[in-house]
C-alpha cells in the first residue's frame, strides 16, 4: 500500500495488523520465562545462603558473608564502576566505524583524541545549547517543584480532606514521564493554526480572547514549558516529603509563637523553615539528580526540536541513533561533572550522621 | 540522596498518631490562623492544574479518529460522539504510524515481564547486602558503603554504552532480550535499594539479633528467620517504588530492549511526536499505560510514602 491510500483511505477502513496467530502463545511463553527466572533465582539464593551456612569452622562466617554481599558489588562493579569509567576514557577518544579498504567490513577503530570531544561540545552551538538547556533545568525544576510543594502543603496543613488534597497533587508520581509528556505535549500545549483549539490552554486562551499560542515552538520559553512537565510530577513528591517534615514541628513552638502575637507568615518564616531546612536541602537535591537525568520529557515531546534539547536526550542519540559513541560519552561526563558537588555534599553528611550515631 | 539514620518505617506512623493526640483547643485556634482565604484559594488553584491534565487525556482519549484532530472534546461531548472504541482498537487492532502497526496489547505483556522480575531480582540482593553493611562488620565495610551510597547519584547514561557492549552480542548476548532488561534494571536499582534497606535493617533492635546469635544461629538462619519477616513492610515499599519506577521507565527499555521486549512507554513515546491522522490513538495508548501504576499507587499508597520518607527524611 501507498502512502497517498493510506492518507485517502483514513484509519478505519484499511484493515488493522491486529493480534498474530501466535500471540498468545509467545506471550504465554514470556510470562513462563520470567516466572521462571524468579523462580530459580531465589532457589539459587536459598541453596547458596545455606549452602555456605554447611560448611563447618571457622569460614563459615566469612563465606557467608562474601555471598551476601558479593552479588551486589559485583553487579555494581561490572554495571556501574567500570562502565563509569570505561564512558570516561570513550570521551577522551575518536570512534570511527568505516569499511575495511581490502574487505569491505565495517570495523570500529578507537584513537586517541585528547579534549577533542569536549572542545567539540563546548563549542558546538547546538550542543552548547543543550548544555545550557541542562542548566535551566537544573536550577527551576527542583526550586519550582519545592516551592510549589512546600506552599500547598503548608495551605493544607491540617485542612479538612487533607489526605485527598495530598493525593490529587502526588498522583502524577504514579504516572510516567512519557505519559505526563502525552498530558501536556499533545493536549494541554496543543496548537493548532487553523480552526477550532483543541489544546486546553489555547482553548482557555481563546475563551479569553487571546491569541493561540504555539508553546513549544517558542524559542526559549518551551524549554520552560517543558520544564513545567516535570515540575508538575516532582511537586508531590516535594509535597510529601516536606509534608511530613512540617508535622514534626513540635506544635508547642508554634502555639507559643502564636501567642506571643506572631502571624501565619512569620511562624512560617522563623519556625517552619528552619525547623525543616536539612529536608529541604534534600528534596532539592533529589529533584536536582532527578532533573538532570530525565530525557523522556524531551524525547517525547519535541525531540529535541526548536532548541529545546537537553544532555540527556542529546546523549542518547548521538550514542545509540547516530553512532557518534564518544562525542556521547563526553555529554555524558558532563553531565556527572553537573552532580558531583552533590555527591560531595551527600557523602559529607553522610559521613556526620554516621559519627554521631 | 539521603542522609536518614531513623527507622524508615515506623516514623510517619507515630508522628501521624502524635499529631492527632495534641488536637488541643489550642492548636485549633493556631490552625484558624494559619488557613487564610488566599491560601486556601492558592491550594484550590494547585489542586485543580494538578487534576485536570489526567482527566483533559482521558476525555481525549473518547474522541473518535475523524474528529481528533479539528475538535476539542468538549465539542464532540456536546454532539454526544465519545466512544470507548479507541481503547479497543489500540490494544487489539493497531498501534502506530500505520494500520499495519502491531497493537499495544503486547507492550502491556511486556510491561509486565520486564517488571516484575526487575522488581525481585534488586530488592532480594539488596536486602542480603544491606543486612551484611548493617550487622556483619568486616574491613572495608564503611567504605563500600559510602561508595554505594554515593553512586546513587551518578546518572546512568555514564553506564549505557559500556553495559551495552557487556550484554550485547559479543559478550553475553542478552541485549535485545528480557535478561538483559532485567539485569540492567537491577543494576541501576541496587544502590537505591541497598541504602533503603540499610536505614531499615540497621535499626532493627540489638537484642534481638543478639539473642539469636548467642543461641547459635547462624547469620543466614538470622537472615532467613529475622531480618526478612522483620523487613517485610520497607520491603512492601521498596517493591512498590521500583515497580512504578521500572513500569515507566522508557531510557533502560530503549538502551537494552528491541520490539520484543519495548513496555509501553516505547512506542507511545515514538507515536507522541507524530501528529499525523494516527495523532488520535496516543492519548488512549497513555491512559492505558497509566491504569496500572495509579491501581498500585491509589491501593499501596501508604507503603509507596513511607519509601519516599524513608529515603529522604533526615532524622
Amino acid at each position: 500500500m501507498t502512502s497517498t491510500e493510506v492518507l485517502l483511505s483514513g484509519p478505519r477502513i484499511l484493515p488493522a495488523a491486529g493480534l498474530d496467530g501466535d500471540f498468545w502463545a509467545t506471550q504465554s511463553e514470556n510470562l513462563l520465562f520470567g516466572a521462571v527466572a524468579i523462580v530459580v533465582f531465589l532457589i539459587i539464593v536459598v541453596l547458596v545462603m545455606y549452602g555456605a551456612d554447611l560448611i563447618k569452622g571457622r569460614f563459615r562466617e566469612k563465606i557467608t558473608l562474601v555471598v551476601l554481599i558479593a552479588p551486589v558489588l559485583f553487579l555494581l562493579g561490572v554495571g556501574l564502576i567500570w562502565p563509569a569509567l570505561d564512558t570516561t576514557w570513550l570521551s577522551f577518544n575518536t570512534v570511527t566505524d568505516a569499511p575495511d579498504p581490502d574487505t569491505g567490513i565495517y570495523t570500529t577503530s578507537m584513537q586517541f583524541a585528547g579534549l577533542d570531544n569536549y572542545r567539540f561540545a563546548l563549542s558546538d552551538s547546538s550542543t552548547l545549547r543543550t548544555i545550557l538547556n541542562t542548566f535551566v533545568w537544573m536550577i527551576l525544576v527542583p526550586l519550582l517543584s519545592t516551592g510549589f510543594g512546600l506552599a500547598y502543603a503548608v495551605f493544607i496543613d491540617k485542612a479538612k480532606g487533607e489526605k485527598v488534597l495530598k493525593s490529587l497533587v502526588f498522583m502524577p508520581m504514579a504516572i510516567s514521564l512519557v505519559g505526563a509528556s502525552v498530558i501536556w505535549g499533545n493536549i494541554m500545549y496543543d496548537y493548532q493554526q487553523v480552526g477550532e483549539q483543541t489544546g486546553m490552554l489555547n482553548a482557555l486562551r481563546s475563551l479569553v480572547g487571546l491569541d493561540p499560542y504555539n508553546f513549544l515552538a517558542d524559542d526559549p520559553l518551551n524549554t520552560f514549558w517543558l520544564i513545567i512537565i516535570l515540575v508538575w510530577i516532582q511537586t508531590g513528591f516535594a509535597m510529601v516529603i516536606l509534608s511530613a517534615a512540617i508535622k514534626g514541628v513540635p506544635a508547642e513552638l508554634n502555639e507559643a509563637a502564636s501567642l506571643d502575637g506572631a502571624n501565619a507568615w512569620q511562624r512560617f518564616r522563623s519556625i517552619t523553615i528552619p525547623s525543616i531546612r536539612s529536608t529541604i536541602v534534600v528534596v532539592l537535591t533529589t529533584i536536582t539528580i532527578m532533573a538532570l537525568k530525565v530525557y523522556d520529557i524531551v524525547r517525547t515531546v519535541t525531540q529535541g526540536r526548536n532548541s529545546t534539547d537537553i544532555v540527556a536526550n542529546r546523549m542518547y542519540v548521538l550514542s545509540f541513533v547516530e553512532g557518534r559513541e564518544s562525542l556521547g560519552a563526553a555529554l555524558a561526563v558532563i553531565l556527572f561533572v553537573f552532580v558531583v558537588p552533590i555527591v560531595i555534599y551527600n557523602v559529607r553528611s553522610l559521613n556526620k550522621v554516621k559519627e554521631t550515631r | 540522596m539521603s542522609t536518614s539514620m531513623q527507622p524508615p518505617v515506623q516514623q510517619p506512623l507515630k508522628e501521624g498518631k502524635d499529631r492527632a493526640g495534641k488536637a488541643t483547643s489550642r492548636s485549633k485556634k493556631a490552625k484558624e490562623n494559619l488557613t487564610s482565604p488566599w491560601a486556601t484559594a492558592a491550594a484550590i488553584v494547585i489542586a485543580m492544574v494538578w487534576t485536570i491534565p489526567t482527566i483533559a487525556l482521558f476525555m481525549n482519549a473518547l474522541i473518535p479518529g475523524d474528529r481528533y484532530r479539528t475538535d476539542p472534546w468538549w465539542s464532540v461531548m456536546a454532539d454526544g460522539e465519545l466512544t470507548f472504541e479507541n481503547f479497543n482498537y489500540v490494544l487489539f487492532d493497531s498501534f502506530g504510524d500505520s494500520a499495519s502497526s502491531p497493537p499495544l496489547l503486547a507492550n502491556v505483556m511486556n510491561s509486565i515481564v520486564v517488571t516484575v522480575p526487575s522488581v525481585v531480582f534488586p530488592v532480594v540482593l539488596a536486602l542480603m547486602a544491606a543486612y551484611a553493611f548493617a550487622w556483619i562488620p568486616f574491613r572495608g565495610s564503611n567504605f563500600l558503603f559510602v561508595l554505594i551510597f554515593a553512586l546513587q547519584v551518578v546518572p546512568l547514561q555514564l553506564a549505557l554504552i559500556p553495559l551495552l557492549r557487556i550484554l550485547g552480542p559479543e559478550n553475553l548476548g542478552l541485549a535485545g532480550e528480557f535478561g538483559g532488561v532485567w539485569i540492567a534494571h537491577t543494576i541501576f536499582a541496587l544502590p537505591l535499594c541497598v541504602f533503603l534497606l540499610h536505614n531499615f535493617v540497621s535499626h532493627i533492635p540489638r537484642e534481638v539479633l543478639e539473642a539469636a546469635r548467642v543461641d547459635g544461629a547462624s547469620h543466614t538462619q538470622v537472615f532467613f528467620r529475622i531480618i526478612i519477616p522483620l523487613s517485610l513492610p520497607a520491603i512492601a515499599s521498596i517493591a512498590i517504588f521500583q515497580f512504578l519506577w521500572v513500569w515507566n521507565d522508557l531510557l533502560v527499555s530503549a538502551v537494552f530492549g528491541s520490539n520484543s521486549t519495548y513496555p509501553l512507554t516505547y512506542p507511545i513515546s515514538n507515536l507522541a511526536g507524530d501528529y499525523g491522522q494516527y495523532a488520535y490513538l496516543v492519548p488512549p495508548a497513555a491512559f492505558i499505560s497509566m491504569i496500572i501504576p495509579l491501581i498500585v499507587f491509589f491501593s499501596l499508597q501508604r507503603y509507596f510514602v513511607r519509601g519516599l520518607l524513608a529515603g529522604s527524611t533526615k532524622g
